[in-house]
């Protein structure tokens, strides 16, 4: 299989992974209360409540050192994290694109490999 | 895997985070070791470090109807080994916890734990299994990085069920209840995760050969290139 066609289909495996949960899962009923449910919750945060729920008399003895500034400034803080991450990639990725054309040219012109 | 600010009872918290040290230590010892006579793998430490940071800020859904994230650890501990992802989880977490208010400092040596520990652990265990039973490479990892993300939150749902058993059924009653929370939500994620380490692994194995060799790898032939 070429490599273009297997990263192809990597990486469409991946969309499809992601992308369609969106399409197909269901909006839960709503609560007893009517409250609208949640949709796509963080599991971590499913894992906090069973916790208040499994030991109710348990109270969280330490609080965040920075609370949360609302969900906007939180998305912006978790794009800031990915884009590090993306952002090394990608100079690795141009680095080594780089490297493998120069060595080529060398190696082209006078045999130095 | 984020055990929240304080949801570890003190004594809990207290062991997790002393046995982190320990490993994030070691960690740092081995990394130490492996870019001392080497200084070219600081760029491929640098890409497992980056994958990390990537895939664990990206919360994806998942069929369950709920949202999680993958850890991006597997890549780094079949690169590495198993103990150098613990001080790079480490890094990950803490500014998870001091900027974003997601896991704790408190619950960071737990976190420390699934995350830089069990994690890479599984992932470099299942890898090197795979290649000796001459399973192709790309399966191997592809199974490595999925099995990595899975342990890791298979470990969070026994550290949660360690803390706080069922009161009628004990801490298997308990583990029940946290492996269904993450889990069943977590597969498809692994899924994702590991068919991403195979496509940076790919890229790695062709334009980083030398290093990866110095890593020792032996790297096979053209034919089996994935």
């Amino acid at each position: 299989m070429s490599g273009r066609l297997k990263t192809g289909i990597l990486i469409s495996t991946v969309a499809a992974l992601v992308f369609l949960p969106l399409l197909f899962v269901k909006q839960p009923a709503p609560g007893p209360d009517g409250s609208r449910a949640e949709l796509f919750k963080g599991s971590d945060d499913q894992a906090s409540a069973a916790i208040k729920k499994l030991a109710p008399a348990y109270q969280p003895w330490f609080s965040s050192v920075f609370r949360s500034r609302g969900p906007e400034i939180d998305s912006l803080l978790f794009a800031l994290q990915a884009a590090i991450g993306a952002g090394f990639i990608g100079y690795y990725i141009g680095y080594s694109r780089g490297r493998a054309k120069n060595s080529n040219r060398t190696s082209d012109t006078d045999r130095v490999h | 895997m984020h055990i929240m600010e304080g949801f570890l009872p003190v004594a809990h918290a207290a062991s997790w985070g002393a046995v982190s040290t320990v490993c994030v230590g070691f960690g740092l010892r081995s990394i130490a070791a492996a870019v001392k006579d080497k200084p070219e793998l600081k760029m491929l430490l640098g890409v497992s470090a980056a994958f990390t940071f990537i895939l664990s800020a990206l919360k994806l859904p998942s069929v369950t109807g709920s949202c999680s994230h993958p850890t991006g650890t597997g890549l780094g501990a079949i690169l590495f080994g198993p103990l150098a992802m613990a001080p790079l989880a480490a890094i990950v977490l803490l500014f998870q916890a001091i900027l974003l208010a997601h896991g704790g400092l408190t619950t960071l040596g737990a976190n420390i734990f699934s995350m830089g520990v069990v994690g890479p652990l599984a992932g470099y265990t299942v890898y090197n299994l795979a290649r000796k039973c001459s399973i192709p490479a790309s399966l191997s990892i592809f199974m490595a990085a999925s099995l990595a993300d899975l342990t890791t939150y298979a470990t969070t749902a026994a550290q949660l069920a360690f803390a706080f058993p069922d009161p009628l059924g004990g801490f298997g009653a308990s583990l029940v209840k946290f492996l269904g929370i993450f889990a069943v939500t977590q597969i498809p994620l692994a899924i994702s995760e590991g068919l991403l380490t195979v496509l940076i692994y790919s890229f790695i194995q062709k334009h980083s050969s030398d290093e990866l060799a110095s890593l020792g790898f032996n790297l096979p032939g053209e034919e089996e290139r994935i």
